[in-house]
């Protein structure tokens, strides 16, 4: 469905000098450094899936985006989305997508939500009949029937979002990008955001690729992350993978009946101790959880332990320090 | 068409949000070339007439012009508003739908305050029109209407080129103001009464001798023959807009290739 093959993107930036000096000379002479935002990247999406798109600031995720949505159109490669290189048939191509920018609105301003609706059915030419079925499944899903009579400036950030993810799919669109869609809202907005693109990806099987920086999101949505930075491609797999193969740690918090000394065990790190109390690292790659028991059993009195996975976050943080991003 | 329409409606909702700022606006931009008026009076006022010309003809000059800027402004607004979009990131949105950039530029806003200063300029072509005598024929009436409507044009072909530099320099270049400004003052008066060069500048490069100084002989019975030319100059003059469609079509790829 969607497949991208060396895909190349390099901006001229101007350079910035400090000083008024400088900035004067910038007047009349400009330098320019090339800066490299995407390096060669090719991936395949089939039909619906949800995909991560991870990477941090300044990777290339949103140049990656406005290729794939037909904005911008790159130096090298070849990107093919439902049959149509996005930059050539802009327009016969946008009407099978839709885009949401978390941090830019798509609705008019001062005038209610459904007025929005309304116009954008104009715009994308939906027939009368396929916009009331959908916007009557999108106004129930996503629990719109209070807030769609208001103007767009009264509402909430997380009752905006809802309505901005309405909006990007009254035309049923196949592809839905989301870049940042759950930025500054709070838990429980986050949670109906989630909840409410899984509902859309397994029922109508929209195909969606999600940009964001709260790890939670994919855990939440994606089953496949792709991880990229600074323009390049590091990672393209299951999350599920991605964790086996960095996130072997684990750790083992244990409280036991009371001991003087501090607990020593081979392969375990510890990373606090108490008298009651310690918390270990493991490295699951080198030692195994269970061994690290047996000598916990020997050396203390168990009163209880928990063993937990390393977070998501944690393992993602790692990977941008491997890789020096 | 249709969706100008949609946009027009959706954005005219939008303004009735504030109606106390939007009449005063209104009442403002009524009296902003009010002033300007009274200064063209108090001229002729002193002077009697320039170079032949009688201050009812020069009123009506006057009225077509500042009609053409105000409809300009009101319904081209979205292409002299352009840097403003440009910085927010939204023209990225309009890529994203099915629509060409052009139309969505145009109804992406709308000045409806401009009607106050439609109004008096309308009020100035009804005292001017009344005051002078022309032969009404249809032909002569079709001529004024396409005098107002070529100004438009021109109006928003200034806009689109002004509104493509913005794919530049991002900022909006106060020069364009030189011309859309600076354009329509020169032009309130007929252009013979300046220099050579100046007279060529405004008929051949940027043509808003054609809105009013030349069908304007016709109106008035000036010409010397050549009837059929002189209603087509504002048909003529209208063609400006093309090569600024062009231009704003090359910028729109330069962005789409630079994305800055």
């Amino acid at each position: 469905m969607i497949q991208l093959k060396g895909i190349s993107k390099s901006y001229k930036v101007a350079k910035r000098q400090t000083g008024l000096r400088q900035a004067a000379k910038a007047l009349f002479r400009q330098e320019h450094t090339i800066v490299e935002a995407l390096k060669d990247i090719s991936f395949t999406i089939n039909p619906g899936e949800i995909v991560g798109y991870i990477g941090p600031n300044g990777a290339g995720k949103s140049t990656t985006i406005k290729i794939m949505s037909g904005i911008l159109v790159p130096d090298t490669g070849t990107c093919t989305i439902m049959g149509y290189t996005p930059w050539k048939d802009r327009t016969k191509y946008v009407k099978n997508i839709g885009v949401v920018f978390g941090q830019r609105s798509q609705l008019w301003w001062d005038v209610p939500v459904i007025d929005s609706f309304e116009l954008l059915k104009d715009i994308y030419k939906v027939p009368q009949q396929e916009y009331k079925t959908t916007t009557d499944l999108l106004i129930e899903t996503l629990e719109l029937q209070e807030i769609i009579y208001s103007p767009v400036r009264q509402l909430s950030l997380g009752q905006r979002m809802r309505c901005e993810i309405a909006a990007s799919l009254i035309h049923n669109p196949n592809i839905l990008f989301l870049d940042e869609p759950t930025i500054g809202l709070d838990a429980v907005s986050k949670i109906a955001v989630r909840q409410f693109i899984k509902t859309i990806n397994q029922e109508k099987g929209v195909t969606v690729i999600l940009t964001t920086h709260d790890m939670n999101d994919i855990e939440a949505l994606a089953e496949r992350v792709i991880l990229i930075g600074k323009g390049s491609l590091l990672y393209d797999g299951q999350l599920g993978e991605l964790r086996k193969r960095f996130g072997t740690k684990k750790i083992i918090t244990a409280e036991y009946k009371q001991r003087a000394n501090p607990i020593q065990i081979p392969g375990a790190s510890v990373l606090s101790w108490s008298p009651e109390r310690a918390v270990l690292s493991v490295d699951t790659a080198n030692f195994k959880t269970s061994d690290i028991i047996t000598h916990l059993t020997t050396q203390v009195e168990l009163v209880d332990v928990t063993i937990e996975t390393q977070p998501i976050e944690d393992i993602i943080v790692q990977l941008y320090k491997e890789y020096q991003i | 068409m249709k969706l100008y329409f949609k946009y027009l409606q959706i954005l005219f909702k939008s303004q009735m949000q504030y109606r106390t700022s939007f009449w005063l606006l209104t009442v403002g931009q009524f009296f902003i070339p009010f002033a300007v008026f009274a200064g063209l009076y108090l001229l002729f006022e002193r002077f009697g007439q320039i170079k032949g010309w009688q201050f009812f003809e020069v009123a009506l000059c006057f009225a077509v012009i500042h009609m053409s800027f105000s409809l300009s402004e009101c319904f081209a607004r979205g292409f002299d508003m352009f840097s403003s979009l440009v910085v927010r990131g939204d023209f990225d949105r309009i890529l994203v739908r099915p629509r060409s950039t052009f139309i969505q530029v145009l109804g992406s806003k709308f000045e409806f305050t401009k009607a106050g200063r439609l109004l008096q300029s309308a009020l100035v072509l009804i005292w001017a029109l009344s005051n002078l005598p022309i032969d009404w024929t249809l032909i002569k009436a079709i001529t004024l209407v396409l005098m107002v409507t070529s100004g438009v044009f021109i109006f928003t072909g200034i806009y689109i080129l002004a509104a493509t530099m913005c794919f530049w320099t991002v900022q909006g270049l106060e020069v364009a103001n030189i011309f859309t400004d600076g354009g329509r003052e020169i032009a309130q008066y007929p252009l013979n009464i300046y220099q050579k060069w100046v007279t060529r500048f405004f008929t051949f490069v940027i043509p808003f001798g054609t809105v009013n100084y030349l069908p304007l002989l016709y109106l008035l019975g000036k010409n010397n023959g050549d009837d059929l030319l002189y209603i087509l100059t504002p048909v003529l003059g209208s063609i400006f807009v093309l090569p600024c469609l062009l231009v704003w079509q090359m910028g729109v790829r330069h962005y789409r290739s630079t994305g800055s």
